[in-house]
C-alpha cells in the first residue's frame, strides 16, 4: 500500500499537473469566498430560511390552511401564536409566509436547473461545433433575446392553467439564453486547446468532448450566473403569482402573499410587509453571494 | 455602417414575424375559448357567433385572414368589449403606457448613469459602498412590492400625491408610478455603470489621457464616459422589455389606463384579437428599442465601426 503523499508524487510524476491545479484554483476561491463577508453572512440568512421552508410544518402550532375563526385578519400577537398575524381567511401568516419560501425556493432552483441543462449543452453545443453552427444558433438565441418573453410565459400559465411544473419549465426555458452566450464563449476559447486535441485525436466522440471535457472547464462563469439565475426565477415567479397566475389556493408562494398584503395595506401592514421581507432577503442574500463568487472565481476582475 | 443597419432590419421582420405566429397559435391550440360560460349557449347561436369572428374554420384559414388583415392595419374587432376594435382600445390605451415606459427608462439612464460614474470615481469609499448597497436594496425589492409601498408612504401618510388613476394625465399622478417602475433599473444601471467604469479607468488609453495632463473632469467626461457606457447601451434591451412588463403589473396597481391592463384581463377572458394586438405592440416597440440600441452600440464601439 502506498500512503497519499506517494500517490501524488507518482501522479505528477506521470504527468497529471492539471488536475491538481485545478482543485488548488477551487481551493483559491473557496477561500477567497469565505472571506467575503456579505457572502458568508447571506449564506448563513439563507440557510436558515431553508430550514424554516423545510421544518416549517413543526414550526407553528396551526396549519398553512387552517382557518381560525377567531382571528380573522388580526396583527402580529405572539400570545395566540399568531406570531406574523393571519391573513383575511384567518390563516396564520407566519406558517404560510414558511409555505410560500417552500414554493419560491423549489420554484427558483428546479428552473434554474432546466434553464442549466438547457443553456449551457446549447451553448457548448454552438460554441465547440463554430462556424455556421454556431452562426446560425446564436442568431436565434439573439431573435429569442428580443422577443416579449414574459408575455408568452403569461400567456402560457393563462392557457394551460396554473400547473406548478409548467412554471419550472416556463421559466426555465426563458432563462436559459444569457447562460447559452456565456457557455458558448468560454467553449469557444477552450476548443482549439491541446487537451481537446488531445482527445480528438484519441478518437474521443463529440459528444464525449462536450460532456466530459468542455462543460467541466467552463463551470466556474456557470456557477456564477447560476447563483445570479435564482433570485431572477423566484422574482419572475412572484411577479406570476403577483398577476394571480402562479400556484393555486389554498398552497401560496410569496408572490401571492404580497399581492394579497398589497391590497389590504391600509388595513393590514403586515400582510405585505413579511412576506416583503422575506422575498427580498432571499434576493439580497443570493445576489451577495453571486457577486461574492464572481470575486472569488475571477480574481482578475477586482 | 449602412449595411449593418440593414442587415439589422432584416432581423427585425422576421422576428416579428415569429412573434406574431407563435402568439396566434399558442392562443388557439389551448383549451377554451372566448364564448365558454356557465350555461352552454344553444348550438346555433354558437355557431352564428363563431361564424362572425371567423372562428369556425380550419386554423390555418384562420391565421392566413389574421395575416391578411393585419397588413391592413386591421387588429380585429375585442371580443370580449364589444363594440370596440382592437385598434381603437390600443390608441385609447397606449399614450399612457408609453410615456410611462418612456419616462422610466429615460429617467433610470440619467440617474442610473450618473451613480454608477460617482460611486466608481470614489471606488472603495464609503460613498461607494453606500450607493452600491443602495443599489442592491433596489434590485431585491421588486416594483410590485415598492409600489404598494410607495403610495403607502406618498398618497396615505404624507397625502401629498395621489395613489391611483391617471386624472387628464397631470403630473402628480405619472411621478409614482414611474418612480415604481424605473427604481430597479436605476439600481441595475448603477452597478453596471460602475462595474465598466472601473474597468475602464484602470485601462491604458485612459492613463494615456491623464499623462499628458488632461484635468481629471475631462479624463472622464469625454474619454472614460464613451467606453463605460457601451455594456449600459447593450442592457437597454434587455431593460426595454422589463419596463414594460413591469408596467403590466404598475399599471393595474396605480389603476393607469394603459395597455398593459388589457393583457392580462384578455388573456385570461380569451379575448384573441386583444392579446394578439397587444402583444403585437409590445413586440413592434421592444424590437424597434433593439434596433435603436444596435445602431447607438454600432457608433459607439469603433471595433463595430469598421464593418
Amino acid at each position: 500500500m502506498m500512503n497519499k503523499s506517494e500517490k501524488t508524487a507518482m501522479l505528477e510524476a506521470a504527468g497529471a499537473p492539471d488536475e491538481i491545479e485545478g482543485r488548488s484554483l477551487w481551493r483559491d476561491a473557496r477561500i477567497r469566498l469565505f472571506r467575503n463577508k456579505a457572502a458568508v453572512g447571506s449564506m448563513i440568512v439563507l440557510g436558515i430560511i431553508t430550514l424554516l421552508a423545510i421544518f416549517a410544518p413543526l414550526l407553528s402550532p396551526y396549519e398553512y390552511d387552517q382557518i381560525d375563526w377567531g382571528y380573522i385578519q388580526e396583527g402580529p400577537n405572539w400570545e395566540n401564536g399568531h406570531i406574523f398575524g393571519t391573513d383575511g381567511n384567518g390563516r396564520d401568516l407566519f406558517i404560510r409566509v414558511l409555505y410560500g419560501a417552500r414554493v419560491s425556493l423549489a420554484v427558483g432552483l428546479l428552473a434554474t436547473a432546466v434553464s442549466l441543462a438547457i443553456g449551457v449543452t446549447y451553448g457548448a453545443v454552438a460554441g465547440y461545433f463554430g462556424g455556421r453552427i454556431d452562426n446560425i444558433m446564436m442568431r436565434f438565441v439573439d431573435i429569442l433575446y428580443s422577443l416579449p418573453f414574459m408575455f408568452f410565459v403569461i400567456m402560457l400559465m393563462v392557457v394551460f392553467g396554473r400547473n406548478i411544473f409548467l412554471i419550472f419549465v416556463a421559466l426555465g426555458a426563458v432563462e436559459w439564453l444569457t447562460m447559452a452566450r456565456i457557455v458558448r464563449g468560454q467553449t469557444l476559447s477552450l476548443r482549439r486547446r491541446e487537451f481537446i486535441e488531445a482527445a480528438h485525436a484519441t478518437g474521443v466522440s463529440n459528444f464525449k468532448i462536450i460532456f466530459r471535457h468542455i462543460i467541466p472547464n467552463v463551470l466556474g462563469p456557470v456557477i456564477v450566473y447560476m447563483t445570479l439565475t435564482i433570485p431572477q426565477v423566484i422574482l419572475t415567479e412572484s411577479f406570476l403569482s403577483f398577476l394571480g397566475l402562479g400556484v393555486q389556493e389554498p398552497l401560496t408562494s410569496w408572490g401571492v402573499l404580497i399581492s394579497e398584503g398589497a391590497k389590504v395595506i391600509e388595513a393590514s401592514t403586515w400582510m405585505l410587509i413579511y412576506p416583503a421581507v422575506f422575498l427580498a432577503l432571499t434576493l439580497f442574500c443570493f445576489n451577495f453571494i453571486g457577486d461574492g463568487l464572481r470575486d472569488a472565481l475571477d480574481p482578475k476582475d477586482r | 455602417m449602412l449595411s449593418y443597419a440593414i442587415r439589422r432590419l432584416l432581423i427585425a421582420i422576421p422576428t416579428l414575424f415569429i412573434v406574431i405566429t407563435v402568439a396566434f397559435f399558442m392562443m388557439r391550440i389551448a383549451p377554451g375559448g372566448p364564448f365558454d360560460q356557465e350555461r352552454a349557449l344553444p348550438p346555433e347561436i354558437e355557431k352564428n357567433i363563431k361564424a362572425a369572428y371567423d372562428l369556425d374554420k380550419p386554423l390555418i384559414e384562420q391565421y392566413g385572414i389574421y395575416i391578411g388583415k393585419l397588413f391592413q392595419g386591421d387588429f380585429g374587432p375585442s371580443i370580449k368589449i364589444r363594440d370596440f376594435s382592437v385598434a381603437e382600445l390600443i390608441m385609447a390605451g397606449a399614450p399612457a403606457s408609453m410615456q410611462l415606459g418612456l419616462s422610466a427608462i429615460a429617467i433610470a439612464l440619467v440617474f442610473g448613469v450618473a451613480f454608477g460614474t460617482y460611486a466608481a470615481l470614489r471606488q472603495n469609499s464609503a460613498v461607494d459602498f453606500a450607493v452600491m448597497g443602495v443599489a442592491m436594496i433596489g434590485i431585491a425589492i421588486p416594483n410590485f412590492v415598492m409600489a404598494p409601498l410607495l403610495s403607502l408612504v406618498f398618497g396615505l401618510y404624507l397625502s401629498i400625491l395621489p395613489t391611483a388613476g391617471w386624472g387628464d394625465g397631470e403630473i402628480q399622478y405619472k411621478i409614482l408610478p414611474t418612480i415604481a417602475l424605473a427604481l430597479p433599473q436605476i439600481a441595475y444601471i448603477a452597478r453596471l455603470t460602475r462595474g465598466s467604469m472601473v474597468e475602464v479607468l484602470h485601462s491604458n488609453y485612459i492613463r494615456t489621457a491623464r499623462a499628458k495632463g488632461l484635468r481629471e473632469k475631462l479624463v472622464v467626461n469625454r474619454h472614460a464616459i464613451k467606453g463605460a457606457l457601451l455594456p449600459v447601451v447593450s442592457y437597454l434591451g434587455p431593460a426595454t422589455a422589463a419596463v414594460m412588463t413591469g408596467s403590466v403589473v404598475i399599471e393595474s396597481i396605480f389603476g393607469v389606463p394603459g395597455i398593459g391592463t388589457y393583457f392580462v384581463k384578455a388573456a385570461l377572458n380569451r379575448d384573441y384579437p386583444l392579446v394578439m394586438g397587444v402583444v403585437i405592440v409590445y413586440a413592434v416597440m421592444i424590437i424597434m428599442l433593439n434596433f435603436l440600441v444596435d445602431m447607438v452600440y454600432g457608433l459607439l464601439d469603433p471595433k463595430l465601426k469598421s464593418h
